[in-house]
């Protein structure tokens, strides 16, 4: 993997290949989960991997509400997680 | 946007490209617009650089050829400026726009900067494609849950599998490429669940028969799952998921024939992810604002109604591929090349002008006959794969059912049995089923059922297809000043 390949997730740097989503940087990782849903405050990540569900929101470079399935990672790219439903 | 085109193509999977491909041959200045970064849809996905090998192509022979043909097209069509190639352009809505439409789309093709496209033709087609259809179950919001189509966007599109212990359920064909893919990535598929029966196509020969391709893809696929040794269990649903904070275990039943778990079939067995789908349900976002007659489909949806040259009841309005009801690419192709020459045809005709090579008769022929094979295979494949009428009785009352809003199960039939809903729409008013970011769009087939709705599935309209910032929508105001000076 290229080393130059990190985005920063909450702060910590995440590789990541080239063509990845931030979602599939993320699973890549082990990481499925990463927001928490505002009613229930459960945890929710990755679903339908296409943009559909919108489970996986995140915070892209400041604009919230980002799919993290359709973002393709880009070298330092800042991530935030665990925002409320409202994304 | 100064440049015009005779013709736009909102989805660039299989169908558009075909459209795309066609409309270019016949001389037209298309314009073809999708969301995703590359062409292809979901069907074709590139491999990322470091996955190039692993991934099988399910489909070697149809399949590969067809799409490096096209891809070439579209290609050329670039370099002779023909073709207007917009990428990473999320269409939220379509417009009429005096006697043609108006494209609104938003340009993400350039990192942090997001700017509002309006593209204006008096031609328009949709070939929006399908995604996964879902049923609830208890614990399918638990992370490690994923649709199929979800499990196989990773794989395909990222390289990289979401557990290493991998259960698929639900029914139809496309578990079985998502199964053989994963295997083939080293993950251990430890149960394909299918819910229909083993013997189904046994009522239906006919389809099968007379679409030999799709007979040696289901000979290869079992070539394949043997080869894994991944175990296919019929009749067998996966009714609940297990697990804190991710999913650890799901519990499997044997289905009685109305689909109702058989007591004391049940057993759990572990896994760190799971994959399900129950058929596909069309992307019909952009064509119900603009008035698009729809029809009811065998399996269920409600898809577009179109004439065997692929035209919408709305003039100047195509469609092609999932959208007009789920069929796989192959399909989809035919109709993207139908459509096209449709539009060829309609436009010889409205300027009296023949249109440059027209598309000639006996391929037109070729297209519509291979169409109607594989409308007759589609339709077979929802007869063999239906959901199971008795699905609901896998919920409890506190099942999640609309996974943004978190309604529950109980809700959604208290809406039903002590307020009188009778369809997702009033059911989505009293308890907000569907009211959350994905526009019940995942949970909109369930909801529909659940309320015991007649008829087929018809979305709700959505006047905004994909959200938008504020900004890109202030953007969208001059820039339609600077279209009307």
């Amino acid at each position: 993997m290229n080393p130059v390949n990190r985005i920063l997730v909450d702060g910590e740097p995440l590789g990541f290949a080239e063509g990845q989503t931030v979602a599939a940087a993320l699973v890549a990782a082990g990481r499925v989960a990463w927001r928490t849903t505002r009613t229930g405050g459960r945890p929710r990540g990755i679903f339908c991997g296409i943009g559909v569900c919108f489970d996986c929101l995140v915070t892209v470079d400041g604009a919230t509400g980002r799919r993290a399935c359709l973002v393709p990672a880009r070298p330092g790219m800042t991530v935030t997680t665990r925002e409320d439903g409202d994304g | 946007m100064g440049e015009s085109v005779d013709l736009i193509v909102v989805g660039a999977g299989p169908a558009g490209m075909a459209a795309g491909a066609t409309a270019l041959a016949g001389g037209l200045r298309v314009a073809l617009v999708d969301a995703g970064t590359t062409v292809g849809g979901q069907f074709w996905r590139p491999p990322p650089e470091h996955a190039r090998t692993p991934i099988p192509d399910a489909d070697p022979h149809q399949g590969a050829r067809a799409h490096r043909a096209l891809r070439r097209a579209l290609a050329e069509g670039r370099e002779r400026g023909r073709l207007l190639l917009h990428l990473a352009h999320p269409v939220w809505s379509v417009t009429r726009d005096g006697e043609g439409f108006a494209v609104h789309a938003v340009d993400r093709s350039r990192d942090g900067a997001e700017r509002a496209v309006t593209l204006r033709a008096p031609r328009l087609l949709v070939a929006t494609g399908a995604y996964d259809r879902q049923l609830p179950f208890p614990g399918w919001e638990l992370p490690g849950v994923l649709t199929a189509g979800g499990l196989q966007a990773l794989l395909k599109g990222g390289g990289v599998a979401a557990g290493s212990r991998v259960v698929l359920g639900g029914t139809g064909p496309f578990l079985l490429p998502v199964a053989t893919g994963l295997a083939a990535h080293g993950v251990k598929v430890v149960a394909v669940c299918e819910a229909a029966g083993p013997l189904g196509w046994l009522r239906h020969p006919g389809p099968l028969l007379r679409n030999p391709a799709k007979l040696a893809e289901g000979v290869r696929y079992g070539a394949a799952l043997a080869r894994h040794r991944i175990p296919v269990h019929p009749r067998t649903a996966i009714t609940a998921a297990e697990g804190a904070d991710r999913v650890t275990s799901v519990t499997l039943a044997a289905l009685a024939p109305d689909g109702s778990p058989r007591p004391g079939t049940e057993r759990r067995i572990e896994a760190d992810a799971v994959g399900v789908g129950w058929g596909f349900a069309p992307q019909l976002d952009l064509l119900i604002p603009l008035g698009c007659d729809l029809v009811p489909a065998p399996d269920g949806n409600a898809v577009a109604a179109v004439d065997e040259g692929q035209r919408t009841s709305v003039p100047g309005l195509y469609a092609a591929g999932e959208v007009c009801g789920v069929g796989g690419a192959p399909l989809a192709v035919a109709e993207g090349h139908l459509a096209a020459a449709s539009v060829l045809t309609d436009i010889a005709k409205a300027t009296g002008r023949p249109a440059a090579p027209a598309p000639a008769a006996r391929r037109l022929a070729a297209l519509r006959a291979r169409v109607r094979a594989h409308r007759g295979f589609a339709r077979a494949m929802a007869l063999v794969h239906p959901l199971p009428p008795a699905w609901g009785s896998w919920l409890t009352d506190r099942t999640v059912v609309c996974r943004c809003e978190e309604v529950t199960a109980g809700q959604v039939l208290a809406a039903r049995t002590e307020h009188g809903a009778h369809d997702h729409r009033q059911v989505k008013q009293l308890t907000r089923a569907g009211m959350g970011w994905c526009q019940g769009r995942i949970c909109g087939p369930a909801v529909h059922c659940l309320a015991a709705a007649p008829g087929p599935y018809t979305p709700a309209e959505r006047l905004i297809a994909t959200p938008v910032t504020l900004g890109a929508l202030a953007d969208l105001d001059t820039d339609r000043e600077a279209a009307d000076r």
